[in-house]
């Protein structure tokens, strides 16, 4: 199974891999040098599930190799394509054609490849005209798709939860089992009585799955939770230790977060005040072997 | 002018805020420099969370302009452009540093300082010969640009040139420190909580109460946090180290951002003013009013009302049943405390002493109790803080 990330030299595919998946904090990308050529690397995710990132130098002396000699090795099996743009590049309708190219390989290669575009550097463009300047790009982009073909945008940023967002969705799309872990995620929700269950994965922090009882108004919740806590452990590493075990009791909700099965850690929210601290941990242990088990089960079926 | 808030005063009104009776108790915090050395720069990130890489759209301020802290104490740090002349007649010297706590004196690192070193020995002279209680921090600052031993050297170059300059016009006694800063780190969250410090009369007692529960209990350390700044206003006798400094204010983020995200739904039933609702009626709509007016800076404006979008959330982890525990796999914990609506208490402690978790409730509930009495001189402490437990 592949996973393609293509974009414009300095677009910053690099940047966002090493945030994600190698623990960098986003100032400490600017240490980061061009890659050249392909960059091959194995991430495993869940355990059992391995990436393949082929961070692609974005130079364009290489994307020409990639769209001509290179393009069987390149673009055959490949599961998902992410594709970054830097918001701010000068040459628009270069990125495109290169984009388009990107496409047609991977139409004819792995027709049935999911695209994630990702505008990336959005921190640089005011706030105010995030939305609208999302909203062009995305049609823009989708046009540009000659073959029917799975196409979601984002627009990211190394400097806020933008980019844990893009990544949660990716990966979401790259879990076999997802639907049953979610259902089973809703039932133990309900029993326990809890607001909102998320699930991470242990490694990213990057939200698998949720399951919520109670509506909650911020839509970004999941993707700020992966940030904060992303952030939290990278100072705990700073003081060789690591985090374990966090619970937040205040009078209007309670926060767990633990680690849970062996791939992921479980964040539960619940709002009554009936429910004591220790039940609650009570119910997260009990909860424990059965999505063990779904992990093992997803883990001998591939 | 400056005091008795006449209102023909020629000067703009958004600039200067006239300061009522009550107003000049409060300790007062001057932050200068030459332009361009980082001065707004400080004060958006360590009072109004914003994040330092945005820092660098910050306009030069071009007026003198004035924050009130909604902080326990009620600092007012005054933003001075570097390009301000002494002399100017706008300013009042006499007024302006008679009731100035503490001066802060922010120099680029990265730069030539030779001129900032000649205002500042022109500022320390002129400020030491008006009120000679005032203490100096000199902050040398962007220092995440140099290089260890570089730091050291720019520090003692600094030191030494101003030591003999001050020297030789035979002024003594001046209450000189320095301070390395950057706004990456933690660095000028731990100078400002130096500051700070010396500003707040009943240090030693707070030192005391914090010292009693380390000796009496298992925590090892612990740190008392406003909780808006993450500046510490007092720790006990051990040793700080850097490391612990910054889990325990990186713990404060932690718990506040997901404060911030979960408890909104409930409260925007109970209470829909929010915070502000919940301040005392003394620091209520004057001071945000106050610091409202008192920049003109736009940046600075949407910076406090960023702060203001925030507090919702900080409003809920302010009820004094809060608390928060993080375990690590050292064998170390961390535990936070709501000591009121603007102080938290963060300690370090051993994780196998969460077997009697009771206890600790039970006894930083005891300490958040004398603080408060402490901390509030219109309510005297009539009734002694209970007996802590082991």
């Amino acid at each position: 199974m592949g996973v393609l990330l293509m974009g414009k030299s300095g677009s910053g595919k690099t940047s966002m891999r090493s945030i994600i998946f190698a623990n960098y904090i986003a100032r400490d990308t600017r240490r980061l040098g061009a890659t050249i050529d392909v960059e091959h690397s194995h991430v495993r995710f869940l355990g059992n599930l391995v990436l393949n990132l082929w961070d692609c130098g974005g130079q364009e002396v290489f994307m020409e190799n990639y769209i001509s000699s290179q393009r069987d090795q390149i673009f055959r099996n490949v599961e998902v394509l992410i594709y970054v743009f830097d918001v701010e590049s000068r040459d628009m309708e270069r990125d495109m054609h290169y984009f388009q190219s990107v496409l047609e390989s991977i139409g004819q290669h792995s027709p049935k490849a999911k695209i994630f575009c990702l505008v990336h550097k959005m921190d640089l463009i005011p706030d105010g005209q995030r939305g609208q300047l999302m909203l062009e790009r995305e049609a823009d982009l989708k046009r540009r798709a000659t073959t029917p073909m799975a196409m979601t945008v984002f627009g990211t940023s190394i400097w806020d939860e933008t980019l844990y967002k893009a990544w949660s969705a990716i990966v979401h799309s790259l879990i076999p089992n997802v639907r049953m872990l979610e259902s089973h995620l809703g039932v133990f929700c309900a029993e326990a009585g809890a607001d909102e269950v998320i699930l991470f994965e242990r490694t990213t922090f990057l939200v698998i799955s949720h399951a919520t009882s109670h509506a909650q108004t911020d839509p970004h919740r999941f993707e700020k939770v992966s940030n904060i806590i992303k952030q939290f452990k990278l100072s705990c590493s700073k003081s060789q230790a690591q985090f374990q075990t966090m619970e937040i009791c205040t009078p209007t909700f309670s926060a767990f977060i633990q680690g849970f099965t062996p791939n992921t850690y479980a964040m539960v929210v619940h709002s009554d005040r009936d429910i004591q601290p220790g039940i609650m941990i009570i119910n997260i242990n009990r909860a424990r072997p059965s999505f063990e088990n779904i992990e093992r089960e997803s883990a001998t079926a591939n | 002018m400056l005091v008795a808030g006449d209102p023909k005063s020629n000067v703009p009104q958004h600039a200067w805020m006239p300061l009522s009776s009550g107003q000049t108790a409060k300790p007062r915090l001057l932050v200068m420099g030459l332009r361009r050395s980082g001065k707004s720069s400080i004060l958006n990130v360590v009072f109004n969370k914003m994040s330092p890489n945005e820092t660098l759209f910050l306009e030069s301020t071009s007026i003198m302009s004035r924050n009130d802290i909604l902080s326990f104490l009620d600092f007012q740090l005054w933003d001075f452009p570097g390009n301000l002349e002494l002399g100017d007649s706008t300013v009042d010297p006499g007024l302006l540093f008679q009731q100035c706590g503490a001066l802060v004196f922010v120099i680029d690192a990265q730069d030539e300082y030779i001129g900032a070193l000649r205002r500042l020995y022109e500022v320390i002279i002129l400020a030491h010969r008006l009120n000679s209680t005032i203490t100096f921090e000199v902050f040398i600052h962007k220092i995440d640009g140099l290089s260890d031993e570089h730091k050291i050297d720019t520090q003692r170059d600094i030191y030494q040139r101003l030591h003999d300059e001050l020297a030789e016009s035979n002024v003594h006694d001046v209450h000189l420190s320095f301070h390395l800063t950057s706004i990456y780190d933690h660095s000028i969250f731990e100078a400002f909580s130096k500051v700070i410090q010396k500003l707040i009369p009943q240090l030693p007692t707070l030192e005391n109460l914090l010292n009693m529960l380390c000796s009496n209990t298992n925590v090892e350390k612990v740190f008392l946090f406003d909780t808006a700044s993450k500046i510490y206003i007092a720790t006990d006798s051990s040793p700080v180290d850097m490391q612990s400094y910054e889990l325990c204010s990186d713990m404060i983020d932690v718990v506040m951002d997901i404060s911030s995200i979960y408890a909104r739904t409930q409260h925007a039933k109970a209470t829909p003013s929010g915070y502000l609702s919940l301040q005392p009626p003394s620091t209520n709509g004057g001071s945000s009013n106050g610091r409202a007016q008192a920049s003109s800076n736009a940046a600075v404006l949407e910076a406090a009302a960023n702060g203001m979008a925030r507090d919702p959330g900080l409003a809920i982890v302010e009820d004094d049943e809060s608390h928060a525990t993080i375990r690590l796999n050292n064998g170390q914990a961390l535990y936070l405390r709501q000591v009121n609506q603007h102080l938290v208490l963060v300690s370090l402690l051993r994780d196998d002493s969460f077997e009697r978790q009771g206890l600790i409730h039970y006894n930083f509930g005891c300490i958040s109790e004398a603080l408060n009495m402490v901390l509030m001189p219109e309510s005297p402490a009539t009734a002694a803080p209970h007996q802590l437990h082991i």
